[in-house]
């Protein structure tokens, strides 16, 4: 299977290609006295660092040759103190250029992460996880390996060249301006070169994103995997994914050494013209071969700031590509979030009443909307069971309370109050959720348990764990510190529902949502809890998501979810009697085998 | 936050990153109560490979294993390594001639010239062009093929890790964690890619004329040479601080950036819950946090550059300034020539400048190490459930290799808290089993000891007589499926989720599969049908859906023996029925172990085997079951009461 490739929008074109770079410059801005200081200290350690072997002639030159051995030491001093300079400002330069642009790196990826918390649901069904790490690790790396490096050399670098130059030009006018005049092929080599490794760049940034995607999904997906013994299917596809990005990254060498190869020649070739351009010269006495061996030795200092140039294109392009991923995400709009006159009425005025009113919902990009006009009421303290058949929308239903989608049409409201028009975090209080699959994370069960209520103290956690049936929690080796193995998996299916129950009650919801709760649950356990829960939520209004008749015990009236319509509302003794589609979803009897003479009764032997 | 030599702290740390002993690290001041958010593994070894370990002979061990996976890795590309350098030692040579002609042709063409004569300016000029085209092929080539030979390695070195992750068994992962994968495998690679791409030709060059002016300074003047040798000791000094503090640094950067991505993937899978419970406040201070921790493991390590670096060249400025007034000095007194100080001078500086390169070189090298270390430390790690060096057939189809048998087996998860004790269990070929009993009795363990997930700590589980230890893997799965309630889907579309149980499948068969299993009404109902992407794990499809899809997915690889824990409980009524009507179609003749808690699942069982505190406490028919006074008849009882 390959790895999705719409899970991402398209390279943005259209714009500038360093657009995205530039738009990230509120995050150097701190920093910009210590880049305006670490460009001085850079600019003062390539002076020290030339200054040195101009002493070391003038010691060759002057004291040496005339015997003068007080002027000896005090060249050799000075040879010294430029020595101790240039390491001392390579020092600063580079200990303040750690910090400044790992400061900048960790600033963006927080940045990143709370954009990422705050985006809706659909938002991450739509984008790959592992598209997003690699913003967060590669790119921002690659933005960071710019802003301490390619960004200076490249500032360095074109003051050396245009110093360099102007002095070849007062050096001798022509010659000079056919140094001059070789920045034009250089200039043009490196413009094609950043575009056509701009589009490199990029496609290997979004390759290194499906590759980590697909590494996530095999240990997501290992223990499928395990089962079915697809290692080696598994394994092909990574291969075929991870040529890719190999292909990729040939590729950009190729360009890189194509490139840097032919930056070399220019230099080069520039020297040999000035060598039988000067020798003409000397020979016809228009220059002296002093000024002619001085215009080749300055000369000569070019090669390195051009032999650079590739690099630092490369760098600046990969950081560019870099930023625009990254922008891809931090502009993609919350579309879920505080309205701007939300309300956040005391939970002490709110008693709970849960009404749907017309309300549908289609997800994004879908055709067929999910939800279709469904009106609810649920009245304070009340439990309405939700029955429906498999895939009927019944999950959907639960995840607009919360906001976790937005309805597409109608209103949904807690007391009256719109559920748009309330703030987030008081909404979200007031509901709470316990999810089809138990989500945990790997950290302590305390944490798990208390993820909704962080100061929830050490008796409410044990009340809620009771409650749930989750006392085994305490059992385990180091109690409620016992980190959770990757999505609690080490636990088994029943264990891990109870722990996401007694989180949800723990967070002591006004309006409880819950989805198919006890389904990996014992006939005896489920019993326990259902008891439980009756008695610790008498006043709390309750949605619950059911497939077994079992649980309807737990619920006041049940709601028939046909096709994203509520066909039925009623007691669940009422509609097993007068509506034959909840009949035939909840009775307990085998329907009429279709032309199959199987079991009579409950067993076949 | 504690340093690591500060004894206070009983609590085992929560974070088991190495701290190395530093200035840098102790303004780290956080409340505990953050400290403890990822809880107390119950492996000791949770959060590396076993390889890894603090005490310095299994660091020195695991550096040299890395640096053998290292020569392993190179030893295919030898040859193009050798290429690789005898051009970038042709690139140099052109590179140094050409400055050199250009002094020839003022010494030598420039007189003639002025004589009239152009012949020797040509030749110096040919000379130069031909120099000059050297360079280029020689430089593209060369820069052309270190890619390559770095990509390969790469690629190389990827595909292993991935396929030994793959062979690991459950135990590892659930303690290894994804995130930790998934940096071993993108960030830490990143970091050795830093090094192949521009390390071969800055080690070679630097180390070629570190050697060759060593030589010219000793055949100019050996006491001047002697005391530029002084620097060496400092040199040497300098570099086995840095190699020191850079490796334990280096190794605190891969930790911390892995707890980094470990947290992202896990606040991204679990984006609803984060929402839904108001988690993002805490989730974005831990984020902060081990953000931050990686920004300072980061820091720490470009400071020990940033200190290493400038300390070659203070070294190399202060041996020039000695060396320029000790030379001096010696001429002054006649003991040596004006011009040999003046080159001795000149080749100093070329002498030195290269160490700078180098420092930069073995940066880039501690750095790979590091993760190659880690990488190492994965490939080292022993599959708990190794596949058998010389595996046993199964028997042919008609001897009953679809027979399953438990054999005194005793299993736990962690020794001291055993799960099986000595359980004896056979189930013939073709019959059907339904494995009830409380939830934490041992139904799930014995499933996972059947799949092979874990192997028992005595005792055998066999196949067809075969003991699983000695089944090939291919030949397990292609017998034997385990189906749970976790459905997975991977990325694709979902005609490719149901392939997944049988590749070789036409689009058929696979509609068949579905059809079979009542999967096809909704699937054909999808956007695309059965070529609709799933998405991220299937987050658009119910989880009834994804347990269809799962159901025709092991319709489709037809095993001999199912075993099914639960897999059919985000199912309503009616469709748990289909699934069931159709398994009993399948079952009839395969072996299969069924685990449900709802009892509708037994009614297609031959046998019932209730298990309590990992024993079987009744075994017998239902029918016969179910009027004997025992556990069994109660469940049932309850079962019908809670149907009514």
């Amino acid at each position: 299977m390959p790895a999705e490739v719409d899970g991402y929008p398209g390279p943005t074109t259209g714009r500038h290609p360093l657009d995205s770079l530039w738009r990230l410059r509120p995050y150097l801005r701190p920093y910009a006295p210590e880049f305006a200081w670490l460009f001085l200290a850079g600019l003062a350690a390539v002076g020290a660092g030339i200054a040195v072997p101009l002493v070391a002639q003038r010691v060759v030159d002057g004291p040496v040759a005339r015997q003068d051995p007080a002027g000896l030491f005090r060249l050799a001093g000075l040879a010294l103190l430029f020595g101790l300079a240039e390491a001392v400002l390579i020092f600063i330069r580079r200990w303040v250029q750690s910090s400044s642009s790992l400061g900048i790196e960790t600033a963006i990826r927080a940045d990143i992460y709370a954009h990422l918390q705050r985006l809706p649901a659909s938002f991450h069904d739509r984008w790959q996880s592992g598209q997003l790490l690699s913003r967060l690790t590669t790119d921002l790396s690659a933005i960071r390996r710019f802003l301490s490096f390619g960004l200076l050399f490249l500032a360095l670098n074109l003051v050396t060249y245009t110093v360099v130059v102007a002095l070849l030009i007062r050096l001798h006018p022509v010659l000079g301006l056919v140094v001059a005049v070789s920045a034009i092929p250089l200039f043009l080599l490196a413009r094609r070169f950043a575009r056509a490794y701009h589009a490199a760049s990029r496609r290997m940034q979004d390759q290194q994103g499906d590759l980590a995607t697909l590494v996530e999904e095999t240990a997501q997906g290992l223990r499928t995997a395990k089962a079915y013994g697809r290692g080696p299917e598994l394994a092909a596809r990574f291969a075929v994914s991870s040529r890719a990005l190999h292909d990729t990254a040939v590729g950009k060498g190729r360009l890189l050494a194509d490139t840097s190869a032919r930056l070399d020649l220019v230099p080069n070739l520039t020297l040999g013209v000035v060598l039988v351009a000067g020798a003409g010269a000397a020979a016809a006495g228009t220059l002296t071969i002093g000024e002619l061996v001085a215009f080749v030795s300055l000369q000569l200092l070019l090669i390195w700031p051009v032999q650079g140039l590739g690099w630092i294109i490369a760098g600046g392009q990969e950081a560019a590509t870099a930023a625009d991923r990254i922008r891809e995400v931090l502009d993609t709009p919350v579309a879920i979030l505080d309205a701007p006159d939300a309300a956040a009425p005391p939970r002490a005025q709110l008693l709970g009443r849960l009404r749907f009113s017309g309300v549908s919902f289609r997800y994004p990009g879908a055709r067929e909307p999910v939800l279709r006009e469904v009106d609810l009421t649920v009245e304070p303290g009340e439990t309405v069971a939700l029955v429906g058949a498999t895939g009927s929308g019944k999950s959907t239903l639960l995840s607009l309370v919360p906001r976790l989608h937005d309805v597409t049409g109608g209103h949904l409201t807690i007391d009256g109050y719109d559920v748009r028009h309330l703030q987030l975090a008081t909404l979200r209080r007031l509901v709470g959720v316990a999810f089809e699959e138990p989500t945990l994370f790997s950290m302590s069960v305390w944490e798990n348990v208390t993820l909704g209520r962080p100061d929830a103290g050490d008796e409410e956690v044990r009340a809620a764990l009771t409650l749930a049936q989750a006392t085994f929690a305490y059992d385990l080796p180091w109690g409620l510190a016992t980190r959770v193995g990757e999505q609690g998996l080490s636990l088994s299916g029943g264990q891990r529902q109870r722990l996401a129950l007694a989180r949800t009650v723990l967070s002591r919801p006004a309006l409880l949502l819950l989805d198919d709760p006890l389904s990996a649950l014992d006939v005896h356990t489920e019993a326990l809890v259902e008891a439980a829960l009756r008695r610790a939520l008498p006043n709390t209004t309750t949605l619950v998501v059911v497939h077994r008749p079992a649980t309807i015990a737990l619920a006041d009236r049940v709601a028939l979810l046909e096709d994203g319509r509520i066909t039925a509302l009623g007691r669940h003794s009422d509609l097993l009697a007068t509506v034959p589609a909840y009949r035939a979803l909840l009775s307990a009897e085998p329907g009429p085998p279709a032309g199959d003479p199987a079991p009579n009764g409950l067993v076949r032997s | 936050m504690t340093d690591g030599d500060d004894p206070g702290g009983d609590p085992p740390p929560a974070i088991p990153v190495p701290r190395p002993r530093s200035c840098f690290l102790s303004n780290g001041a956080v409340e505990s109560t953050q400290e403890n958010w990822r809880g107390i593994a119950v492996d000791p070894d949770a959060d590396r490979s076993r390889a890894e370990d603090t005490d310095p002979a299994a660091v020195a061990r695991l550096r040299a294993r890395s640096r053998a996976l290292l020569r392993n890795l190179l030893h295919p590309h030898r040859r193009q390594l050798a290429v690789a350098v005898a051009l970038l030692l042709i690139q140099n040579v052109a590179g140094m001639a050409g400055p050199y002609l250009v002094m020839l042709g003022i010494d030598r063409a420039i007189p003639p010239l002025r004589a009239g004569d152009a012949g020797p300016l040509a030749y110096i000029a040919a000379a130069f062009v031909v120099a000059t085209v050297a360079e280029y092929t020689a430089r593209r080539g060369f820069l052309v093929r270190s890619a390559r030979i770095g990509q390969a390695v790469l690629l190389d070195l990827r595909r292993r890790v991935y396929r030994h992750f793959l062979r690991l068994s459950v135990t590892f992962h659930e303690r290894y964690t994804s995130g930790r994968m998934v940096s071993r495998l993108t960030s830490d690679l990143d970091s050795i890619g830093e090094l192949v791409g521009g390390g071969i030709d800055s080690l070679v060059l630097a180390a070629l004329s570190i050697l060759s002016v060593a030589a010219i300074l000793l055949w100019l003047d050996l006491p001047l040479a002697a005391v530029t040798l002084l620097a060496f000791p400092f040199l040497f000094w300098l570099s086995r601080w840095f190699a020191r503090t850079s490796a334990v640094a280096y190794r605190w950067t891969r930790d911390s950036i892995a707890l980094v991505i470990v947290h992202t993937v896990e606040s991204l899978r679990g984006i609803r819950a984060v929402q839904a419970f108001r988690r993002e406040p805490r989730n974005q201070r831990i984020f902060t946090r081990v953000n931050d921790d990686y920004r300072r493991a980061s820091l720490h390590a470009f400071q020990l550059i940033a200190t290493y670096s400038p300390g070659v060249k203070l070294i190399g400025n202060v041996t020039i300034a000695v060396v320029l007034c000790y030379g001096g000095w010696r001429v002054l007194n006649g003991h040596a020539e004006v011009g040999v100080l003046a080159a001795f001078l000149l080749y100093l500086r070329r002498f030195f400048e290269p160490m700078q390169e180098l420092s930069q070189f073995y940066n880039s090298l501690q750095s790979a190490t590091a993760a190659l270390e880690k990488l190492a430390g994965v490939l080292d790690e022993q599959p708990e459930v190794p596949e058998p060096a010389r595996p046993v057939p199964l028997p042919a189809a008609e001897s009953g290799r679809g027979a399953v048998a438990f054999r005194s087996v005793s299993f736990g998860y962690h020794p001291q808290a055993p799960i099986l004790r000595g359980l004896d269990l056979d189930i013939p070929a073709g019959q059907t089993v339904a494995l009830i009993g409380p939830t934490g009795a041992g139904k799930s363990t014995i499933a996972k000891l059947l799949a092979r997930f874990h192997d028992p700590n005595t005792g055998t589980v066999s196949l067809g007589g075969v003991d699983l230890r000695d089944l090939a893997d291919a030949d397990l799965r292609q017998t034997l499926v385990l189906v749970t309630q976790e459905t997975h889907l991977f990325g694709g579309t979902v005609a490719e989720n149901i392939r997944f149980g049988r590749p070789d499948a036409d689009d058929a068969a696979v509609a068949a599969a579905a059809k079979a299993i009542g999967a096809d009404e909704f699937i054909t109902a999808l956007p695309d049908g059965y070529a609709t992407q799933v998405h991220r794990r299937g987050s658009r499809l119910s989880a009834g859906q994804r347990q269809l899809v799962a159901f025709a997915r092991v319709f489709l690889a037809d095993p001999a023996v199912l075993i099914l824990d639960e897999a059919t409980s985000s199912l309503d009524v009616p469709t748990e029925r289909a699934v069931q009507r159709a398994l009993a179609t399948i079952l009839r003749d395969r072996t299969a172990l069924v685990i449900a808690h709802r009892l509708s699942t037994v009614e297609i069982a031959d046998r019932v085997v209730v298990l309590e505190s990992g024993r079987i406490v009744e075994d017998g028919p239902p029918g016969q079951l179910v009027h004997s006074d025992g556990r069994y008849a109660a469940l049932h009882r309850q079962w019908l009461d809670s149907l009514s």
